[in-house]
């Protein structure tokens, strides 16, 4: 399952995580939504935030699993 | 340094707001360009739209050049604001209309009308 790798992705590169989650929006394994919560967060703008999402998807979004990807960050307590 | 990547980067550097996206703002054809072009009107950004769809290769060059690896992309003044997400959340909290006001001064809403440009064709 495409959900479950881009989780396993996600947990490598945020171990911290508070709240990690990967939802296949529309069942057909390649939209979808992400969130992280994360401590190292704090302090950065959006734009890096979601930088680091995507850095952590490079492989699923370069290989073509991911056909369309939403992502929500938020800081968490570290 | 292609020619492709030569008017990308021209794009970027002279339009107040550049917005690449899939298809146009007539024609939409995909539901996170629609959200970033919904949330650039929504802040009465003046839009130059490119769409990525007719080659591949301007998708390639684009995200070489802004280290972005998805589409669409949202830049104002020639700096990368981020994607649909971040453009819509930025909307939503009122931080876009002051992320415009001064990049672009205060009388942003007055500027040219929303247009496409093709970065395909030569510039003139």
């Amino acid at each position: 399952m495409a959900a479950e790798r881009l989780e396993t992705l996600l947990r490598s590169a945020f171990p911290e995580a508070a709240e990690l989650s990967v939802e296949d929006r529309t069942g057909g394994g390649d939209h979808f939504q992400v969130t992280v919560a994360s401590s190292r967060f704090a302090g950065l703008p959006l734009l890096e935030q979601h930088r680091l999402v995507n850095e952590a998807l490079a492989e699923p979004l370069r290989d073509g699993t991911i056909h369309e990807l939403r992502i929500k960050t938020r800081e968490a307590q570290g | 340094m292609s020619q492709l990547s030569d008017r990308i980067k021209d794009v970027i550097a002279q339009e107040p707001v550049a917005l690449f996206m899939k298809g146009t703002p007539q024609f939409v054809m995909c539901g996170n360009s629609d959200r970033a072009l919904r949330a650039l009107r929504d802040a009465g950004a003046p839009v130059t739209a490119v769409d990525i769809l007719p080659d591949p290769a301007i998708r390639q060059e684009l995200s070489a050049i802004s280290g972005w690896p998805t589409i669409p992309q949202v830049f104002v003044a020639g700096e990368l604001i981020g994607g649909a997400d971040i453009a819509q959340e930025l909307a939503e909290s009122g931080e876009l209309t002051t992320i415009l006001e001064e990049k672009l001064g205060a009388g942003y809403r007055d500027a040219a009308a929303e247009r496409v440009v093709d970065v395909l064709a030569p510039a003139h």
